[in-house]
């Protein structure tokens, strides 16, 4: 009679159900205060922009040379209004649709297409891995804003033009972790175990290498939100992205910087928002990062 | 009897994280001038937290440690600042189970070696380096001086391993811990290190611990063996009674389970189960649950540690119980 | 325990008993060590250099040797994960060529491997019940019925199915990941399992219940295994034939009580005496070899273990001695100058007692 058949059941299995390792990290981030306040603030953000046809008090390219730059808590303008005469509240949230835009935007793209691009280079190794790590390392070798203010000048303004750029800008930094977390997973057993039960790359790419390269690279791409608000309102700023009259945050700070001596409140507003926008995104993607490290 | 060089008393450790994990408890052992203790158990018997706790190697802030060390008439525990470095490496030293583990690698053995030395004695560099290369020709490196000045990665395994005991022993210490610094070797070089460990403790008179999983290499260089499960030490004894009559369920079945020619052709004497969470312990015997001898009384009560001669056991139902029976 | 397992037959058993089910002729991988940018010849890690045996069905094959010695690249190049560079594989009688799509994918189903690492042999993102089924789902079998196999395999290595299907392999000890690996291989129901150090890094206790399944499921299911080890005493105990292998070949292979009682090589007694004593009166006093295993890049000429042999001779550098059989005994064969007549330097050979 074999002996190995009564096996006691481990003390912890006895209690605890089975968690998945997206269900232990939610809990982990729910625990955490900097990650939360931060998700409520974003949160907020994201409400009055998407809302903002139906919060907003006024009509954001209404100008009025009588009432331009209206201190804040004037009547009816609370939060002011611009040098040339707009609401700044509805400015701001019409704004923040497209400043959010083109914050998110890049990023998203960035991280479908680095990963797809880095899963390839990574599982197919040799020449075709060097060639494509290559290539990227040019684009990686210039620092972020010169190129995005490169590939934008060459271009031409608008902001499909700044996104295309913002996303070539994050693509070759995606890629970069893709590929590397993608060559050592490549190397582990399991992989190796799926070769020998037949199944094609394409099976073992989906299967088993790109969950567990999912995570690093979604860890990468939270800190890169950040970085892409500020480059976005930079475009924006340099007047390579949006042009007058849209709203949009970097935009706005320039046109208001002739007001800085009268209006100092107002003028630093759309900066203000564009600061607490990206350290907001900045705590998150620090909580995430904590979160998914404490796994084991 | 002379004072022993090494008495343990009450030894309990515990490591507070996100939950509170009962490394040690209560364990207590004394180490005579010139003996090797071997301690034998598997992964969470607590055999590697002994050794890191008699060098006082786990971080203060998580560790709780309570009992009584004393080593070479000093109170460990009670150590700090400049007797503790002078304590590490000049009465206790340890050899660790990964040859690369215990050297940087951008500086030469022999060059780590001569600091370890300047550390614990005020001598100049040049004798440093002398007395680093004796180091070296004692443990039997071949081509002593060449390899003086190499560095770590362009030593074997078993050259790191003497290279290892090499700097453990460079301060002459009067204690010497190795943790598995055979496990990660082949065979014929393991035999090698295991015997030039024997040479060196007779030339030295220094006392050894040795922490292995291994009963053939325990066997090998130790004089006694105590056998250690879910952080307590079950049984202790010479080697040979260990070996040759064990009293204790637990040593008995790591020894039948032991494979070899004898059980050809037929099922092992597995101990079922496996070793249990040292953050959920169970009441009483922690071995109970796997024991084939175990009674109420074993998952209620944790049976007192009983001695007898240099004897000790920890155990309800013992195969062989003490001629004193209680 | 139920042995209602439902498991498909043995794919087809062409050549019967007699027939060895894996004959390896003179395999070769060699590894190029990149060198600076101006060396001009190139080195090469000689990881396997020659190697050629055979396995009988429903028999155990213990591969034996240290690091460099090229068990484990033999193993993987059995198992297809790896091409050599060059000899052949013939299984059941079948030549197993350079195929590759659907006749490889077909030719995996008999040939399993579990492997040394039972953690990174487990994908963390999956659970256990999912791993298993993985494969038969790759080979077309629709997902219920995989979810079955997956299951039923679960209990018969003995961690029960609804309590353990739906967990992660942080979630288990070492003991029960490796179970797991075993399940998995079976789940093709595979004639060939090959071991890569499979129970190394297990607890002593969790082996001896590991090594038990083991044989029981050789038993019920006709499996050969392939088992590779550096532990001696475990090979000893599970395996029928033994061979010894030294910086990528083979030195000597034989029936285990030939090899463990009879050792003709000087290694393989070497290798047997290094084994520490486990009685407390007779230690080992003197270690039988000295140095450390040999670098596998550029090794020496003629035979390989020469300049750590006791027995060497002028001829042994000379020429590489190849595998002949141990005084008539034609499944005992050592490649050694002592026991080639033709060598001039044929000396009696010595019986040791392990």
């Amino acid at each position: 009679m074999s002996a190995f058949l009564d096996i006691p059941l481990p003390q912890a299995a006895a209690s605890a159900p089975s968690r998945s390792y997206w269900h232990v990290v939610w809990r982990q981030l729910r625990r955490d205060p900097m990650a939360l306040a931060s998700a409520l603030v974003l949160l907020l953000i994201l409400a009055a922009a998407v809302f903002a046809p139906w919060l907003a008090p006024a009509n954001p390219y209404k100008a009025s040379m009588l009432r331009r730059l209206l201190p804040m808590a004037s009547e009816g303008y609370l939060l002011g209004t611009d040098e040339l005469g707009r609401d700044m509240i509805s400015r701001l949230m019409y704004g923040g649709r497209i400043s959010l835009l083109m914050g998110l935007v890049p990023v998203l793209a960035a991280f479908g297409i680095g990963t797809t691009i880095g899963l390839l280079a990574g599982y197919a190794g040799g020449r075709m891995n060097m060639v494509i790590m290559r290539v990227l390392d040019v684009f990686y070798a210039f620092p972020s804003v010169l190129l995005a203010v490169a590939i934008s000048g060459a271009l031409g303004p608008g902001m499909s033009n700044s996104l295309i750029a913002l996303t070539l800008v994050f693509l070759p930094q995606v890629v970069r972790v893709a590929e590397s977390v993608t060559t050592q997973v490549r190397q582990l057993d399991y992989i190796e175990a799926a070769r020998m039960s037949g199944a094609g790359a394409f099976s073992i790419i989906r299967i088993h290498v790109l969950g567990n390269v999912l995570g690093p690279v979604f860890v990468y791409a939270t800190g890169l939100l950040s970085v892409s608000m500020i480059l976005a309102s930079g475009l924006s700023f340099l007047g390579l992205g949006v042009k007058p009259p849209e709203p949009e945050w970097g935009l706005m700070l320039n046109t208001l910087r002739s007001a800085i001596y009268v209006n100092p409140l107002v003028a630093a507003l759309p900066g203000a928002l564009i600061f607490i926008t990206s350290i907001a995104f900045n705590l998150l993607a620090d909580g995430v990062r904590s979160a998914m490290d404490i796994r084991r | 009897m002379s004072a022993p060089l090494v008495s343990i008393r009450d030894l309990s450790v515990q490591f507070r994280g996100n939950r509170t994990v009962s490394a040690l408890n209560q364990v207590s052992f004394e180490l005579g001038s010139g003996e090797v203790l071997g301690l034998l158990g598997e992964s969470g018997s607590g055999k590697s937290v002994t050794l890191r706790t008699l060098l006082r190697l786990h971080p203060e802030r998580t560790t709780q440690v309570r009992g009584h060390i004393q080593v070479a008439r000093q109170e460990v525990l009670a150590l700090q600042g400049r007797e503790l470095q002078l304590y590490r490496g000049g009465t206790v030293s340890m050899v660790f189970q990964e040859p690369g583990m215990a050297f940087d690698p951008v500086y030469t053995i022999g060059q780590q070696i001569a600091e370890a030395i300047q550390a614990h004695e005020a001598i100049d560099a040049a004798s440093a380096r002398q007395q680093a290369l004796r180091m070296l020709e004692r443990v039997q490196i071949p081509q002593a001086r060449r390899r003086f000045d190499a560095y770590p990665h362009e030593l074997s395994g078993g050259m790191r391993q003497r290279a290892m005991i090499a700097l453990a022993l460079a301060c002459k210490p009067k204690l010497l811990l190795a943790d598995e610094p055979t496990t990660a070797l082949d065979a014929t070089v393991q035999i090698q290190i295991l015997l030039l460990l024997r040479e060196l403790q007779r030339e030295t008179g220094m006392s050894v611990i040795f922490v292995t999983h291994d009963i053939g290499a325990a066997v090998e260089v130790a004089d006694r063996i105590a056998v250690m499960y879910a952080g307590r030490i079950v049984e202790q004894g010479p080697v040979a009674q260990i070996v040759g009559k064990p009293r204790h369920p637990y040593t008995a079945g790591l020894l039948a389970s032991t494979v070899g020619a004898a059980n050809r052709g037929k099922p092992l004497m597995a101990v079922p189960g496996s070793p249990p969470d040292l953050a959920a312990l169970p009441p009483g015997c922690s071995f109970a649950p796997r024991c084939a001898s175990a009674s109420n009384q074993c998952s209620r009560e944790f049976p007192p540690v009983r001695s007898q001669d240099d004897q000790t056991l920890a155990c309800w139902h013992p195969l062989h119980p003490f001629t004193e029976a209680a | 325990m139920n042995t209602t397992v439902a498991y498909q037959a043995p794919v087809h058993d062409r050549g019967g008993p007699a027939q060895p089910l894996l004959v390896v002729r003179d395999l070769k991988k060699y590894f190029a060590v990149r060198g600076g940018l101006l060396e001009r010849t190139r080195k090469f890690v000689h990881a396997v250099d020659g190697v050629s045996f055979s396995v009988l069905k429903g028999k155990t094959l213990g591969i034996v040797g240290e690091s460099g010695c090229g068990k484990s690249t033999t193993a993987r190049l059995i198992a297809r994960l790896m091409t050599p560079d060059s000899g052949s594989m013939i299984f059941d009688g079948d030549g197993v060529a350079e195929f590759g799509g659907i006749e490889l994918k077909e030719f995996r189903r008999n040939l399993q491997m579990v492997f040394q690492d039972s953690f990174a042999s487990l994908n963390p993102r999956l659970t256990i019940a999912e791993t298993i089924a993985y494969g038969p789902r790759v080979h077309g079998v629709p997902a219920a019925q995989a979810n079955r196999l997956a299951r039923e395999l679960l209990a018969r290595v003995g961690l029960e199915p609804g309590q353990f299907g739906s967990r992660y392999p942080h979630e288990l000890s070492g003991g029960q990941r490796q179970r797991v690996n075993i399940a998995r291989a079976l789940a093709f129901s595979p004639r060939l399992v090959i071991l890569d150090e499979a129970v190394a890094a297990l607890d002593k206790s969790v082996q001896a219940q590991v090594l038990n399944l083991l044989q029981e499921l050789k038993a019920e299911r006709q499996l050969t295994y392939l088992f590779i080890s550096h532990d001696l005493h475990v090979v000893h105990y599970l395996s029928d034939q033994v061979m010894v292998m030294y910086l990528g070949q083979v030195v000597e292979s034989g029936p285990v009580e030939h090899i463990y009682g009879k050792a003709a090589h000087p290694y393989t007694r070497a290798l047997l005496s290094a084994v520490p004593s486990m009685d407390p009166h007779h230690r080992t006093q003197a270690s039988p070899l000295n140095g450390d295993p040999p670098n596998p890049i550029n090794p020496p000429s003629g035979c390989r273990f020469r300049d750590r042999c006791p027995h060497a001779q002028p001829v042994c550098e000379a020429r590489t001695p190849t595998l002949m059989a141990v005084g008539g005994n034609v499944s005992h064969q050592v490649a050694c100058h002592m026991n080639d007549l033709l060598s001039g330097q044929f000396e009696t050979i010595q019986e040791i007692s392990v």
